[in-house]
């Protein structure tokens, strides 16, 4: 982006959808400190829940939410990052495959009877995948929703020209910054903060819960070993299954854990 | 254009509005001939997937239906699932649920009149060009919308996707004097919210009216927000009175449990979608309902800024069916939000306990709340072991779709019948008309049937 420099035009900003809550784009309007100033300091070309006005590409950055579900999507990712000089995800969706991950379990033709009275017109792949499995991603935010500092940070990082400073260490790290008592060895509270990625802040176990994993795994973990301490704190075989399968269900560690534990069952 | 000339109108993407949507518009002999607000939203099946999961993880998991309205969809699956278990929540903790929902309200209303649909009214693409001309416009309606989200931070940890919700109350409450900062800054947000009630009632308004039922929850001392009866306000014409007639009708109420008996989803011939119709009625919720039915219960302060609006008097039997004046009961509503967490945090005592258990038993419950955009109804069926065996989730935005598009029908006949219009003006009039519903498309997702749209 710092290119842009040279000829005096603002960089210009893009934010895609796929399938998603619109939660991690609203992420960007709930900068209320930071977002005019964004505004004024990029071009935001495409941006379709917050502005009407579109400009042709490329971009300089593009902020891709939601996962990859129907065959048209596909298409059009590949056309988004042909078009983008830097693409970073945002979400568990874009990351990980999101909630309708689940899908990747199931029958999706049973998943459409279900919910739909004419599940004929109704056209779905039958996995919920990230954004990774089908183009290069230059940076993944971790998070169901992303953080909001974290967003920023990426952000003025890539117009400062500067990698953005994203640690992939556990929820722990901050949970001690923050000095919250361990709900776990306090409590005996099960809790995922171990293992799951940074970057909510440790919200959970200040609010007395155990982390729920919504970051996704960590970097630098040996997840398998950590599921017999899971136990230890009174989660059984399903209860496992049923935390590893949500907001990243389809991310490698969890799916290949959670498959593992269902074997047991 | 001629008499037998047929023309179809496709909008590619609805801007503006949250999730992926597009309009069909055929107009054919100079009127219209079929207006489809065709959603193409990917459908993600969270009916489906909640079969099997815990009792304790659908405010969790619907959460995720909606970045903007998480809460509603959480306070709506606790309700449900309480009601399924027989556990009524109550006193402190009730009052924390209602105090957190306000903070959404805000939030969520904040950024739909600053955002999203101000611009429309003062000829702007975004508020990020409004904010060129009007920056202190757009700036106090991002305190505002910081001012919610305070609540829902303080309260739920985050302002998306919260984490200390849970059945039976919150993981943990705060201590007596943990709400005393909120309580500064939302003395801020008091003023601002008048001066936006003030800034709104000012733009134009195009005519028009709503001559649909209106569908609400109803309680009999408050303004519903999180809790209370569906209540409907008939058409005008069903008594007899001209669509723009400005006056309150007798509402009838009928209990939750059988609300799948009055709204029903049907299916129409010429469209994909499925429409939910009221008694076999196209019918409206959302903020123009709420007043409607609950305005005289507005505080003090609130229906006075209403009355000066020129919205009309609740009290005084008089509503507003006007689409396009949705943008003042909203910054109404915003203003009553504020009013009603500042009179929450100062009755707030902490409880002795933060939930009360909700221990599984078979059985279906059903659950309903006021989400910023309207009804939300959750139904969960559980059985012994408190897994769900059966869920049903109906969005405010579903309810609206026949809404919208008789809506769109109306708004465009009547220009045409000032002559030819452009496919430009054609397309911009939609799209506000659309935007009038504040519609949440990815809530409307799994619930509607769609037509995909071969296109970026």
């Amino acid at each position: 982006m710092p290119d842009n420099e040279m000829t005096g035009a603002r960089p210009k900003l893009a934010v895609w959808k796929f399938a998603s809550c619109d939660g991690c784009q609203l992420t960007l309007l709930d900068c209320e400190d930071e977002l005019l100033e964004i505004a004024g300091r990029v071009e935001i070309s495409h941006f379709d829940e917050a502005s009407s006005a579109t400009t042709a590409g490329p971009y300089d950055l593009s902020l891709v939410e939601g996962s990859i579900t129907t065959a048209q999507d596909v298409a059009r990712i590949h056309r988004i990052r042909a078009t983008s000089r830097r693409l970073v995800t945002i979400g568990a969706c874009a990351t990980a495959g999101g909630i309708q991950a689940l899908r990747n379990y199931a029958d999706v033709a049973e998943f459409r009877s279900v919910v739909y009275a004419r599940p004929d017109y109704i056209d779905t792949l039958a996995t919920s995948t990230p954004i990774s499995a089908h183009v290069p991603v230059d940076l993944e935010l971790r998070g169901c929703p992303i953080d909001r500092g974290q967003l920023v940070e990426v952000i003025t990082a890539y117009l400062a020209g500067r990698a953005p400073d994203v640690p992939g260490h556990s929820v722990c790290f901050e949970c001690k910054r923050r000095g919250t008592v361990c709900v776990t060895v306090a409590h005996g509270t099960p809790c995922l903060g171990p293992i799951t990625h940074a970057g909510c802040g440790a919200l959970c176990p200040a609010y007395n819960r155990g982390c729920y994993g919504c970051f996704g795994p960590s970097t630098s973990t040996n997840f398998p070993s950590f599921i017999p301490l899971l136990r230890r704190d009174g989660m059984d075989t399903l209860d496992i299954v049923r935390v590893l399968r949500t907001f990243n269900t389809a991310a490698p560690e969890f799916d290949a854990v959670s498959r593992q534990e269902e074997q047991q069952a | 254009m001629s008499q037998a000339e047929t023309k179809t109108l496709q909008v590619g993407t609805l801007t503006r509005v949250e999730g992926l949507s597009a309009l069909h518009l055929t107009l054919q002999g100079g009127s219209v001939a079929r207006a489809q607000l065709r959603i193409y939203e990917p459908p993600r099946f969270f009916e489906a997937f909640l079969r099997g999961r815990a009792h304790t993880e659908p405010p969790d998991i619907t959460s995720r239906i909606c970045g903007i309205c998480p809460v509603a969809y959480q306070l709506s699956a606790c309700r449900a699932i309480e009601q399924a278990c027989g556990v009524t929540v109550d006193g402190q903790v009730a009052a924390l649920r209602r105090l957190l929902y306000c903070g959404e309200w805000i939030e969520s209303h904040a950024l739909h009149i600053t955002m999203l649909h101000a611009p429309d009214f003062l000829g702007c693409e975004s508020a990020i060009e409004l904010a060129r001309t009007r920056r202190g416009d757009i700036e106090r309606g991002l305190r505002l919308k910081q001012a919610g989200n305070a609540v829902i931070e303080l309260l739920g940890g985050r302002a998306i996707h919260p984490v200390n919700v849970r059945l039976g109350g919150f993981h943990r409450t705060p201590s007596a004097g943990g709400l005393r900062p909120l309580a500064a800054q939302l003395r801020q947000a008091l003023d601002d919210a008048a001066t936006t009630v003030r800034w709104v009632a000012g733009f134009e308004f195009p005519d028009a009216e709503i001559d649909a039922p209106l569908l609400a929850l109803a309680e009999p001392d408050r303004y519903a927000i999180e809790s209370g009866s569906p209540t409907v306000m008939p058409a005008p014409s069903e008594a007899g009175l001209p669509a723009h007639s400005g006056r309150s009708l007798p509402t009838r109420t009928f209990p939750l449990d059988e609300f799948s008996d009055h709204v029903v989803e049907e299916q129409v011939p010429h469209s994909t979608a499925l429409h939910s119709r009221l008694d076999g009625q196209h019918h409206l919720t959302g903020p123009l309902a709420r007043y409607a039915i609950s305005g005289k219960l507005l505080s003090p302060l609130a229906a006075q800024a209403a009355r000066d609006s020129g919205l009309g008097d609740p009290s005084a039997g008089q509503v507003c069916r006007n689409p396009y004046r949705s943008i003042i009961v909203r910054a109404v509503e915003v203003l009553y939000a504020v009013d009603e967490a500042l009179r929450l945090i100062a009755a707030y005592e902490p409880p002795a306990r933060p939930h009360v258990d909700v221990a599984p038993r078979v059985g279906t419950g059903h659950g309903a709340t006021e989400a910023p955009r309207g009804l939300l109804y959750h139904r969960y069926t559980i059985d012994a072991a408190g897994t769900v065996t059966d869920a049903t989730l109906i969005p405010p935005t579903a309810q609206n779709q026949a809404a919208i598009e008789a809506d769109l029908r109306d708004a465009v006949n009547g220009r045409l019948r000032h002559g030819d219009a452009t496919d430009e003006e054609l397309t911009a009039l939609c799209e506000r008309v659309i935007r009038n519903y504040d519609p949440c498309i990815s809530c409307a997702t799994h619930f509607l049937d769609l037509t995909v749209h071969r296109g970026v």
